[in-house]
């Protein structure tokens, strides 16, 4: 088992990783309090038509996602409202991107595997130029998040009283936007296009569920995705299945376990009223 | 240009693409209506894990596909209260049986192009028997959904009203989810994962945008959905690139002016409409001075 940390390939995946994880379980949680889970999804899909695009003009994989996935951020963040799953916006946007990922991949046929790795995610072809770059984003999206840190979870749970009390809305939902791009191009490279929301979104979910303090929350966050990917890798060397769905497998597994206590928590007759800044389902959906 | 029609392959293709696009416009009118356009992409995602199973089993995809996108609408629609809490939760199912999925695809030893015809489809590898099997699930579909529409539509613009008025608000939302992941198995089958969910909001979400009253809309929908579907396999069928990238292109290079248009036409309404209203304020204000 330690034998295999000596190579290399194996080294890098680790680092990049545990980098991925912490900052996944990070943004994460402003991702599942702002309700942003869509726009989450349509940004990797972006990221698969930035991929593919950049391996077109023969650029990196991580460069051509970045460009895309930023330009689209700040579109979406210039639509203005918070997006969430009712938008059509986003899904003609991801209907859009995914098209223009085809006609990509159509032009580009040389490298069907390359797009495999892309969609399905290929951490154990991570070089240690990647590892870098991803090290540089972390530090930016952390540090960014960090001293945005409060205005930011303000504008997140009551964004009338926050823009009332002259806190810039509208320009944190862009910055926003602009650090998950940052973070779903990352994430790309080690879940995979497809997978993006099993680091980013699953385990701040499940965290929210044990905690409503949020750096407790965070740190829940961190802490699965972290446990989630260290572990997945760990079988994917020892066991023959792909690390994504061990990854999957266990930040889901988190996320039952986390309603499952939530659940049992929670008093019997005791229904806990929505937030009163969210949007609320009538009955029939 | 027209010569690519006297291929067998390319008249199944046009066929199946027009029951398609017709079923696909006007169900989808519905999930656009009720807000569904997530859960719409997290179904035909699902669907491509229900897929791998299937082929990994040695099944026709076509049963995998309808086992997991069911199971996963009737999950979907006992979920989450909140709108924020339903997005995630449809997230976590589609995530893991995304998960799923890719561990079929490693077990089986086909790999990509298997992956690739389930993902991105491939219109003009459609045959007879496709064909013949799309339209009769198409018309069940659209014989359905004609039954619960009225009070579908109800439930959808004011579910608190449709329900005091006794409309089983509840059961049809999950029926619907239901007859979505139907719609997406027979289509994906026949167009591919990609297209189906395009087709499933393109169409809608322009006519929306262009007409209020729900028929007309339904009705532009699907004349939106033929034509992208049959400029895009006529485009498609001239040049190298795929039919589907155009299908998307054409339904996004239509949406943007309209949804960019209407939003200005909308607001100048709105604001026309409140000038009139305070205008007859001012004028009753007078009257009533006048009277006294």
């Amino acid at each position: 088992m330690i034998d295999i940390l000596r190579h290399s390939f194996v080294q890098n995946a680790f680092l990049a990783g545990v980098i991925v994880a912490i900052i996944s379980g990070f943004v994460g949680y402003f991702v599942v309090l702002r309700g942003q889970a869509f726009a989450c999804e349509a940004l990797s899909h972006i990221g698969f038509a930035g991929a593919l695009g950049a391996a077109l003009v023969g650029a990196g994989s991580l460069e051509g996602m970045f460009v895309f996935t930023l330009l689209a951020a700040i579109g979406m963040g210039a639509l203005g409202k918070r997006l969430s799953g009712r938008d059509v916006e986003v899904g003609m946007v991801l209907s859009f991107v995914l098209g223009l990922g085809v006609l990509f991949l159509s032009i580009y046929t040389k490298n069907a595997t390359g797009a495999v790795g892309v969609l399905f995610g290929s951490i154990l072809s991570v070089t240690i130029n990647d590892v870098q770059v991803i090290l540089g984003s972390g530090v930016f999206i952390i540090i960014l998040t960090s001293v945005l840190f409060r205005p930011l979870l303000f504008a997140s749970i009551e964004p009338a009283v926050a823009e009332a009390r002259g806190v810039p809305v509208q320009r944190l939902s862009i910055l926003f936007l602009i650090l998950l791009a940052l973070s779903v191009s990352v994430a790309v490279k080690v879940v995979g296009v497809l997978l993006v929301f099993a680091l980013l979104v699953v385990p701040a979910a499940a965290a929210e569920h044990l905690t409503h303090r949020p750096w407790l929350a965070i740190t829940i966050s961190i802490l699965i995705s972290l446990i989630a990917t260290i572990a997945g890798l760990i079988f994917a060397f020892i066991g023959r299945w792909p690390a994504s769905f061990y990854i999957v497998s266990l930040t889901s597994l988190f996320y039952f376990i986390a309603l499952i206590v939530h659940a049992v928590r929670s008093p019997r007759h005791y229904r806990e009223l929505p937030h009163p800044s969210r949007e609320v389902l009538p009955p029939s959906m | 240009m027209f010569a690519i029609f006297q291929y067998p392959f390319i008249q199944n293709a046009f066929i199946a693409g027009s029951i398609v696009a017709i079923v696909a416009a006007v169900l989808g009118y519905f999930l656009i209506v009720r807000g569904l356009s997530f859960a719409g992409h997290a179904l035909s995602s699902i669907g491509f894990a229900g897929a791998a199973g299937a082929v990994l089993l040695g099944v026709s995809p076509i049963y995998g596909l309808m086992v997991f996108t069911v199971a996963a609408s009737i999950a979907i629609s006992i979920l989450g209260r909140e709108v924020r809490e339903r997005d995630v939760a449809t997230g976590v199912i589609m995530t893991f049986a995304l998960g799923l999925g890719i561990l079929f695809l490693s077990l089986y030893h086909g790999y990509a192009e298997q992956a690739y015809s389930i993902l991105f489809g491939t219109i003009v590898g459609v045959s007879r028997d496709d064909v013949a099997f799309t339209l009769l699930l198409g018309l069940i579909l659209l014989i359905l959904i004609a039954i619960i529409g009225r009070p579908l539509l109800f439930s959808s613009f004011d579910a608190e009203l449709a329900e005091t008025r006794g409309v089983p608000v509840r059961a049809l939302g999950s029926i619907f989810l239901i007859l979505i992941a139907l719609t997406i198995s027979i289509t994906t089958q026949v167009v591919g994962i990609l297209l189906v969910f395009a087709l499933l909001i393109g169409p809608p979400a322009t006519a929306i945008r262009l007409v209020h009253q729900p028929l007309r809309a339904i009705i532009l929908a699907i004349i939106l959905g033929l034509a992208y579907t049959w400029l895009g396999i006529l485009l498609g069928g001239n040049s190298p690139w795929p039919v589907s990238f155009f299908i998307t292109a054409l339904s996004f290079g239509v949406y943007l002016p309209v949804r960019l248009l209407s939003q200005g036409i909308d607001s100048k309404r709105s604001a026309k409409g409140f000038e009139k209203l305070s205008m007859t304020d001012s004028a009753l204000a007078s009257q009533k001075d006048r009277n006294d």
